[in-house]
């Protein structure tokens, strides 16, 4: 990737402005998730509807970005790391917003179980609020990776899904348990699956950036393949 | 610089091998040891900026420089596994072999129809009827026929920049070259002439070996299917042109084409 300055600084100025609007719409992102995740563990509908109210910030900045980055394509035709970089921010911005929806829909989960007087029986499933860490931990380290183009570092958030992806599935096992036992219990182990796939989705969106930024450090597509190949790949570079 | 690098190179049949060559003008070495392979019916660009050599090596393709005397070229420029650097044959035949189409519009101050005949003439003789088909077919293939049926007898210099770069084109083609050189065709024309160039450059080569100088890269990237670049006389990286655009190996190529350069 180029790292120099542009003949043209005005050029410059506009990727610049683009990279920090990521970061920028990610750190909001990240603490929607972290509210929404703060909401689940406390049952505190007030900040479940704080996790809720932000998403709506968090689309206009992927509105305005698609907008940076069609201007940008219409205006200089980027090549090379420009046109990854570009490329790449319209992917992950995607991504970003998604994890928005998901922080959105742990949110709501909050609010159903609120409303169904569920109680402290959710806190029965501790691997929820376990895995809630795993996916914001990769979330925060995946905008690290992205402010410094690191792809060693998106190489390992890559690695680190698979965690999340488990655990879910242990979640899943131990609901089923519950509901099995207890049929009263469905309906709130339900929205604690929703709750806890959510949290899933979220490891996966930050894979996925974390796959964008390797294309655009180094030019590596990431996708689709095992992460051994991609790190043999990106340790040949 | 090792063009075996360019691995979608391996299936296609090599029309040019560039091996070695050095080109000076007086004392100035303007090409150092340039060697790539130029694959056949394929568009390869040349791109740089200026005093790359980029140019100087197009004008080596066709011996354009043996105009001057005190510019020579040492090394190798087989096409079809002959050396034209050496060859005995008439240069003039190696130019029909080898056409070139320059970055102004260049046409003969005499009618369309003559300006396309008159190349043909030095080297076939055939009838007048012969030759009505061979301009036509010339101008067909160059775009031009449906803008000039009517008007083969006006002069050349009558058309428009656009039309009479195409002109050059069908009187390039007229002699039925096997590779066309083009020295910034467009450079000098508006979008729409140029985007017809770029159109039809894309159906030449389905019959002949194109390379093409430009200083505008995203034509390079439109037009091209392998992108060599060059600085200060050097050939720094040769490729697919997607490969260049998106993905150069090396960081001059990659500063050059994102507009770092200087």
């Amino acid at each position: 990737m180029a790292t120099g300055d542009h003949s043209m600084r005005k050029y410059d100025e506009e990727l610049e402005a683009m990279r920090s609007r990521v970061l920028h719409m990610g750190g909001l992102v990240e603490s929607q998730v972290r509210t929404a995740l703060s909401a689940f563990e406390s049952e505190d509908v007030t900040l479940a509807q704080q996790a809720i109210d932000a998403d709506r910030r968090v689309n206009e900045l992927e509105l305005e970005l698609d907008q940076m980055v069609i201007h940008t394509i219409a205006r200089r035709q980027p090549t090379a790391g420009d046109l990854r970089m570009i490329t790449g921010i319209a992917k992950a911005i995607t991504d970003i917003e998604r994890i928005g929806d998901e922080a959105t829909k742990i949110a709501r989960a909050v609010k159903w179980l609120h409303e169904k007087g569920a109680g402290t029986r959710m806190h029965r499933v501790p691997d929820v609020q376990y895995s809630g860490e795993i996916a914001v931990s990769m979330l925060r380290r995946t905008l690290d990776a992205f402010a410094r183009m690191d792809p060693n570092a998106a190489m390992s958030i890559i690695k680190d899904d698979q965690g999340v992806d488990d655990r879910f599935r242990a979640i899943l096992r131990q609901l089923i348990t519950f509901m099995m036992e207890d049929p009263r219990t469905i309906s709130t182990s339900l929205d604690v699956v929703w709750a806890a796939k959510a949290i899933e989705r979220i490891g996966d969106h930050a894979k996925n950036i974390a796959e964008h930024i390797i294309f655009i450090a180094q030019g590596v597509e990431a996708r689709h393949r095992t992460p051994d190949e991609v790190e043999r790949e990106v340790a040949r570079r | 610089m090792d063009t075996a690098t360019v691995p979608s190179m391996a299936n296609e049949r090599i029309k040019m091998d560039v091996h070695g060559l050095n080109f000076f003008y007086g004392k100035f070495q303007a090409l150092k040891n340039i060697t790539l392979r130029v694959p056949e019916k394929k568009v390869t660009a040349f791109i740089g900026p200026s005093g790359c050599g980029k140019s100087t090596l197009l004008r080596v393709f066709n011996r354009m420089y043996e105009l001057y005397p005190e510019q020579r070229a040492e090394g190798e420029v087989k096409v079809d596994g002959e050396n034209i650097l050496q060859s005995k044959e008439d240069v003039a035949l190696i130019r029909a072999k080898i056409g070139m189409i320059f970055q102004k519009p260049t046409p003969f101050p005499m009618s369309i129809y003559d300006n396309i005949a008159f190349g043909v003439r030095l080297f076939e003789r055939m009838p007048r009827s012969a030759m009505d088909d061979r301009v036509e077919w010339a101008l067909k293939k160059a775009a031009l026929w449906n803008e000039v049926k009517d008007k083969l007898t006006q002069t050349g210099t009558s058309l428009s920049g656009g039309q009479q770069q195409r002109l050059c084109i069908a009187r390039g083609i007229a002699v039925k070259p096997e590779i066309i050189l083009f020295d910034e065709p467009c450079s000098a024309l508006d979008p729409i002439s140029t985007a017809k160039i770029e159109e039809l450059i894309d159906e030449l080569k389905h019959d002949y070996t194109v390379a093409i100088v430009t200083h505008n890269m995203q034509q390079a990237a439109r037009v091209s299917d392998y992108t060599a670049y060059m600085y200060l006389g050097e050939l720094i990286e040769f490729g697919d042109t997607d490969q260049i655009f998106v993905k150069p190996a090396r960081k001059e190529t990659e500063d050059y084409i994102t507009g770092r350069f200087g």
